[in-house]
């Protein structure tokens, strides 16, 4: 297959195809015009790449090191190489380190790639150093499990610059020790945040998750399967956000909003994220 | 920009004062007019960002930490999200965010290897024995006087013990050969007549004359590349940030040197000032850029202070401000510190940390050359590379070849510790063989096991490699490096074991946590070695595919040299045999 | 604006914005996803002022902040005129060719000198000059406001002294510029499109043309009524007369939404019968002779809603209605035939192909356009339309494209009507936190960490009185008064006092707020009301009491 050609386009090889696509496009836009399948952790369609979980990386002629596709602008010209030894290495380590100081338990997806490249978390020192953090429960909207972080930063991405602007959380610490926090962990109702929730729908692992989700999986009765998911536009402002509502047995379990939607870009306030208990 | 949201806690005077002090109320973020007018937005909190590693230093040194209070106080003047200036303030080893309980100096003692070899267990014991509230530190760039010390002042100067008993004499002293170090422990350090008398200020004239274009080529043709670890050639780099338009161009001076076992930016920051901001302003001009910067590593505060006496001295003698020595142009040096941190070393992080965020590299391309500092064209050099453009300048670049390798021209900076019997910092042309530096530095002590080149991120080689010529591309050839430098003799009296865990557990603490393959690996790889090193058995197989895997992985994933190079002395220990077989 | 009842320009157009002015809107918290829109054209480098009585969150993100008296925006407006006027900032071709009026405009602000708009709006004279330098010399230039310019017993003025900028210097009709009303509701836009507004049909037909009304007539197969209706000013005038004695509310919240809602209050009572179609138990409700219980529309049932930048989008079911509720559309139907009416059709869709059959704006919005992410933004005539994302390009068409000329108006600053006195020496104003919604009838049952409901005053106004952070006051206005806890607010400027109107439950703010309104848009002056501020000694719970 091979993208459209415009006046502006690049070309580039992806393992044995040639595709073309808009200037600007990274290498994992090229991927995707390829048909070629990629593992992301960090990259989100409406962030900024921030590119530090690197499981995207392929392997780039010319360039010494792997190069993280979510980020790389594609170049006229550039071969890449999305399988090959190095690029499955790479890949694999990144999953299987995430796995020893992980709950990935709720990240279906990373789970589905670590299977793929055959990550084996068990090969490691036991009792090895985890994230070992409390689930904070501090208000009734949404609940912080870090114990499920990857340190992807795309909560950060997203209180922040990329859209709320709030930033409330931060990373802090350094190395191993880093974590996402508010100032001094104070809790989130003491914190600037404005429950937007815009990081929680981002939110690749689950480590942030809403409230309504966290009880019913604590009562065992989170069943995706028996979801219904309806697009409609929210009740309050005027300015038109389209939300999905996610029902389950006839209640709104939780409420997201499409990333590509031009009025909201998944992102929502707190009244459309979480006004609904009304209904 | 944000929602700025501060909780209740209020800053003590004493904090408002550190405040005050960086940045006084009517420069804030965000200025009451009147009551009824308030004057904020973007671009006024953008521009005040780059305070807020400066505010946080104030905090500290005024009370010994950064409180709540202080920190809103600071944040809201600046219009920093708290939130932010945490993650910010967390980032570095020497900002505390939990409350010391005491309001005394903090004695860092140096925890790397050279100090460990130089007894720095029995200091600490001493120092604590003695009520000294002691922190251990990664190398303090003092190795050749291990084991070393810095104290953290609380109201009152930092400083460095081993400074004030120090009558400075460097090994080479008197050796007319010497370039880089040729005024170093001569001039008077504190004197801009001094300097002058000593050749200072020439290369500046000099280099005026030839105007931009003559100065690159002739850096270009020098073949000088950089000292502070990549060899980058300097010419490349200036040309690029030349060819760049516009005025908003920067030149920084990377004097955070906190690779282990290097020193050598210390001695020439704190001995030679004036070269550095005169080679600065000669970069400043060649690329066009009017905004130096010298970015230094929180411990060292007399190199800071020598530092900013010549940049003050240099300004008021007019070789720095807006028409630097008659040249019509301008170029002025702001100094920042450190604190506490070896990634900041890395460019781009340094970047990061000079605008007030965390120090996490950032991602290239793009490059320093077109997306520096605050995003904009910047020049970044090792001050010891600087200060060869000096007489490159003055003598040309077929003179600046005559010494040195064909493809590695010129000499080099090596700091010499361990167990060597004249520990310190020698310069030599390229290709010196590693044996002769070290019979310089008056031979090993003791019997020779292991030399580690390059630092933490370098190679260990054997006492087979002694004839091993010291050039960029015999090193490479060999899979060595020379890094900044760094030259650690050990002999068969140290526990190697210990050592390489050690090395191992600085990239664990040091890696700023940002990529998965370096902020696991280096966690994971640290864990190995701790087994492996109390198991006291060889290591097995599946461990040492494991190694490998990681090392792989770091290599080839990670974002930055930090990563890249954090399995390298490990895996060069196990391939030499210094650990990893029974004991 | 210029006959066309909408905001001229998309959310897009606001990143690639140059200058921005956000007047009487507190946006951060009432539109906060349109919101999203202006920080990236402050990313982008615009340049924001802000005009609002109180330093808002909003206006925390705006280069400059010029807090006005409560009231005074037209005397600002014309003031900011004048001086792009004197300054020769002015485009005069655009003037020349696409507005009318211009002369008695110029000759009107002209008493509107800095200085004179400073001492009216108790700002500094260069504040005044500095945003008519920005506004005017900017490429691409915005004005956005809200209810703090529509919740006036001077609405329209407001709102026309703003229009008046955009025509002085041709910052509307283009891409990036324009004039944009923030709708403070869901769909009020919406309402107002299909003609819930007394004096229109669907489209903005005018009921009082025999023209319109014949087109309609056609198709619903009745003469219609060419009286235009009461607005609920009007209504509630005359309840007072005894001439309206029964009332239909759907959707609604009078008993707590009026202001001086005592006084409204009593008049619901009065009524013979009244009706409530709701999808809770309001106030009102509680208040009804019948109530009837409505399905929530945007998670419940099917239709359309129109946002602000004029987007017709999709709703749809998500939940079936619970017990008795049933759709407005059934409901409403249902009650028509029974007083033996056939309103047409029953089903969302067919009731949107009427519609598009009467009102020519949306003739070209077939559902299934509608159904695809993203909607369609009216003007859309036919269906290869592709919608249209600003209104007005015809300003800047050689011919006007067959318009008249744009007019400008003739504005006089009066001040709000109620003046402030030794008695009430404290402007109160109202507004919307970003957790809650109007009356709180549906945002009030989440359980949000940010709720506050009490008086916000100036630390130095409470001093006075002494009162401290977190004391009971009673606050009392010409009409009634409420108690509530003081939350002492830096930021809120002298003689200020702000309060929401989200919890009527807790705190009854409608029982302060002054029914003066708007002959021209029926809205009252909820915006500014004269209070004193009393301490209430022996400190319990906050509660309303009506005095
Ligand atoms: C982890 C890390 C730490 C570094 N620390 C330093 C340092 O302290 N001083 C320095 O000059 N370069 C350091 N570098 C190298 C710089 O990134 C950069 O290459 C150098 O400052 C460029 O100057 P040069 O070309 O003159 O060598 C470091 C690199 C890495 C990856
Ligand atoms: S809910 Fe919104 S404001 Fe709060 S932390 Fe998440 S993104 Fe930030
Ligand atoms: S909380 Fe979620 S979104 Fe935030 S960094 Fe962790 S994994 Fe990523
Ligand atoms: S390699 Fe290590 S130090 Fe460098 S960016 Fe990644 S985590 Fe940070
Ligand atoms: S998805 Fe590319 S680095 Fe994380
Ligand atoms: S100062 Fe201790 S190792 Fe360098």
């Amino acid at each position: 297959m091979s993208g459209v050609a415009t006046e502006t386009a690049v070309t580039i090889r992806v393992d044995d195809q040639e595709v073309a696509v808009p200037e600007g496009a990274t290498i994992l836009d090229a991927c995707n015009a390829a048909g070629v399948d990629t593992p992301t952790i960090c990259y989100g369609p409406t962030l900024t790449p921030v590119n530090v979980c690197r499981v995207c990386v392929v392997e780039l002629d010319g360039s010494r090191a792997l190069v993280p596709s979510c980020s790389r602008p594609a170049e006229e010209g550039m071969v890449v190489h999305t399988d090959s030894e190095r690029v499955r290495h790479s890949r694999k380590m990144v999953l299987e380190f995430l796995a020893t100081g992980v709950d990935l338990a709720q990240a279906e997806e990373m789970g589905q790639w670590a299977e793929h490249y055959g990550a084996d978390p068990d090969r490691y020192v036991p009792g090895g150093e985890t994230m070992n953090e409390p689930v904070r429960v501090q208000d009734n909207l949404y609940i912080r499990d870090y114990d499920k972080c990857v340190l992807c930063y795309r909560c950060v991405e997203a209180c922040g610059d990329d859209a709320q602007h709030t930033y409330a959380i931060s990373v802090a610490g350094r190395g191993f020790g880093a974590r996402i926090s508010t100032e001094f962990d104070v809790t989130l109702p003491d914190s600037a945040c404005v429950y937007c929730g815009n990081c929680v729908a981002v939110c690749p692992t689950n480590a942030l998750q809403f409230k309504t989700e966290f009880d019913l999986r604590q009562a065992a009765d989170w069943r995706p399967e028996d979801q219904t998911v309806t697009q409609t536009v929210c009740s309050y402002c005027g300015v038109g956000c389209n939300l999905e509502l996610h029902v389950q047995d006839n209640q709104i379990v939780k409420c997201t909003s499409p990333d590509d939607h031009d009025v909201t870009q998944g992102n929502l306030c707190i009244k459309g994220r979480f006004g609904w208990n009304y209904v | 920009m944000a929602d700025l949201h501060f909780g209740d806690d209020q800053p003590t005077n004493s904090e408002r004062t550190a405040v005050d002090a960086v940045v006084p109320e009517i420069d804030a973020a965000t200025v009451t007019e009147t009551e009824r007018l308030v004057r904020g937005g973007r671009s006024r909190r953008q521009g005040l960002r780059h305070l807020l590693l400066p505010v946080l230093h104030s905090l500290q040194h005024e009370i010994g930490w950064i409180s709540p209070g202080g920190l809103n106080c600071a944040a809201e003047r600046l219009g920093v999200p708290p939130a932010e200036a945490y993650g910010v303030a967390t980032f570095y080893e020497l900002l505390r965010t939990t409350d010391p309980g005491h309001k005394e100096d903090v004695v860092h003692v140096c925890v790397d290897p050279t100090c460990a070899i130089a007894g720095n267990g029995e200091l600490r014991a001493s120092l604590e024995a003695s009520g000294a509230r002691v922190h251990a530190s990664p190398c303090l760039g003092q190795c050749e006087r291990a084991p070393a010390v810095f104290v953290q002042g609380v109201s009152r100067p930092d400083r460095v013990p081993a400074d004030d008993d120090e009558d400075f004499r460097l090994p080479q002293a008197g050796d007319t050969g010497l370039r880089v170090l040729r005024r170093t422990g001569v001039v008077d350090p504190t004197s801009l007549d001094s300097y002058r008398q000593h050749g200072g200020y020439q290369a500046l004239a000099q280099a005026i004359d030839m105007g931009p274009d003559a100065v690159i080529a002739a850096v270009s043709e020098s073949g000088l590349s950089g000292r502070g670890g990549a060899a980058f050639p300097t010419g490349i780099k200036w040309r690029a940030v030349a060819d760049e338009p516009g005025p908003d161009k920067h030149v920084v001076a990377n004097c955070d040197e906190s690779e282990p076992g290097t020193f050598k930016d210390r001695i020439v920051c704190e001995h030679d000032p004036f070269a550095v901001i005169e080679s600065m302003t000669i970069a400043g001009l060649a690329t066009g850029s009017p905004h130096g910067w010298i970015y230094i590593r929180g411990e060292y505060p007399r190199a800071t202070a020598r530092l900013e006496g010549a940049i003050a001295q240099a300004r008021s003698a007019g070789l720095l401000g807006d028409d630097v020595a008659g040249s019509g142009q301008r170029f002025d040096i702001e100094l920042r510190r450190g604190a506490g941190a070896y990634i900041c070393g890395e460019e781009t992080a340094l970047f990061n940390s000079i605008e007030g965020f965390r120090g996490e590299p950032r991602n290239k391309p793009p490059f320093p050359t077109t997306h520096g500092l605050f995003s904009q064209p910047t020049a970044i050099n090792n001050p010891e590379t600087l200060i060869n453009v000096l007489d490159i300048v003055t003598d040309g670049p077929e003179a600046y070849r005559s010494v040195g390798t064909e493809r590695s021209p010129g000499t080099r900076l090596f700091c010499l510790s361990g167990r060597v019997a004249v520990p310190g910092l020698y310069e030599v042309p390229f290709g010196t063989p590693l044996g002769n530096l070290i019979e310089m530095a008056g031979g090993p002590v003791g019997s020779l096991a292991a030399v580690l080149l390059g630092g933490a991120a370098g190679v260990f080689v054997g006492p087979d490699a002694l004839d091993m010529p010291l050039s960029l591309e015999d090193t490479r050839e060999a899979g060595a490096t020379l890094g900044s430098g760094v030259v650690t003799v050990f002999d068969d009296t140290v526990d190697m074991q210990a050592v390489v865990v050690r090395i191992a557990e600085f990239f664990r603490d040091e890696s700023c946590g940002q990529c998965v393959p370096c902020r696991v690996g280096t966690k994971r790889q640290h864990e190995v070695l701790v087994e492996l090193q109390s198991s006291g058995k060889a290591l097995s197989p599946r461990r040492s595919e494991l190694i490998d895997d990681m090392a792989l992985a770091m290599v080839d994933a990670s974002i930055c040299g930090l990563g890249h190079t954090a399995a390298s002395a490990v895996r060069s220990a196990l391939a030499l045999g210094l650990i990893g077989n029974s004991s | 604006m210029f006959g066309a009842g909408g905001g001229t320009s998309s959310y897009q157009e606001i990143e690639e914005t140059d200058v921005i002015l956000l007047w009487g809107s507190n946006a951060r918290e009432a539109h906060p996803i349109f919101f999203h829109h202006l920080l990236k054209g402050l990313d982008n480098g615009a340049r924001m002022f802000c005009v609002d009585p109180r330093y808002t969150s909003s206006a925390r993100f705006a280069d400059v902040w010029v807090g006005i008296d409560v009231g005074t925006d037209i005397a600002l407006a014309n003031g900011i005129g004048r001086e792009i006027i004197h300054a020769g900032l002015a485009d005069q071709k655009f003037i020349d060719r696409s507005t009318q009026g211009f002369e008695a405009y110029a000759a009107s602000v002209e008493p509107f000198t800095p200085d004179a708009v400073a001492a009216i709006c108790g700002i500094p004279p260069e504040a005044v000059v500095e945003m008519a330098h920005a506004y005017a010399t900017a490429d691409k230039a915005q004005i956005l406001w809200t209810l703090g310019i529509t919740e006036h017993h001077n609405a329209v003025d407001n709102v026309l002294s703003l229009c008046n900028l955009s025509l002085l210097t041709g910052h509307v009709g283009r891409w990036g510029s324009g004039l944009v009303p923030l709708r403070g509701q869901n769909n009020v836009q919406g309402g107002g499109d299909m003609g819930a507004i007394p004096n229109k049909f669907p489209g903005f037909a005018s009921v009082d043309d025999p023209d319109h009304r014949a087109r309609f007539e056609a198709v619903y197969g009745r003469s219609l009524n060419p009286v235009p209706g009461w607005h609920l000013t009007l209504m509630f005038e005359a309840m007072e007369r005894g001439d309206l004695r029964a009332l239909y509310v759907i959707g609604e919240n009078p008993a707590d939404s009026e202001a001086d809602v005592i006084h409204a209050r009593a008049q619901l009572e009065s009524l013979e019968i009244l009706v409530v179609q709701d999808i809770l138990m309001t106030r009102t409700a509680e208040m009804a002779d019948v109530v009837l219980p409505a399905s929530v529309a945007w998670a419940e049932s099917n239709g359309t809603v129109t946002s602000s930048e004029r987007r017709v989008q999709r709703v749809r079911p998500a939940v079936s209605p619970p017990g008795q509720a049933r759709h407005d559309i059934d409901i409403l139907c249902d009650m028509a035939e029974a007083m033996g009416a056939e309103l047409g059709p029953r089903d969302p869709q067919d009731a949107w192909d009427e519609l598009r059959g009467l009102s020519a704006m949306h003739g070209g919005m077939a559902w299934e356009r509608l159904e695809a992410a993203g909607g369609l933004q009216w003007p859309c005539p036919d269906e290869d339309h592709p919608g249209s994302p600003l209104l007005h390009g015809w300003l800047w068409a050689d011919d006007l494209e067959g318009h008249d000329p744009a007019p400008f108006s003739v504005l006089q600053h009066e001040g709000p009507t109620e003046e402030l006195s030794n008695e009430f020496p404290l402007r109160l104003t109202t507004g919307r936190a970003l957790d809650s919604y109007n009356t709180g009838v549906q945002s009030g049952n989440y359980d949000s960490p940010l709720r506050f409901a009490g008086l916000d005053l100036n630390p130095a106004d409470a001093a006075a009185l002494g009162i401290a952070d977190g004391d009971l006051v009673r606050v009392c206005s010409p009409r009634g008064s409420v108690e509530m806890n003081a939350r002492l607010v830096s930021s809120l400027p002298a003689g200020l006092a702000f309060t929401t109107l989200h919890q009527p439950e807790l705190i009854d703010v409608n029982v302060l707020t002054n029914p003066d309104w708007d002959p021209k848009s029926g809205t009252a002056e909820f915006k500014a009301a004269a209070v004193r501020v009393e301490l209430i000694e022996a400190p319990e719970t906050a509660g309303a009491s009506v005095g």
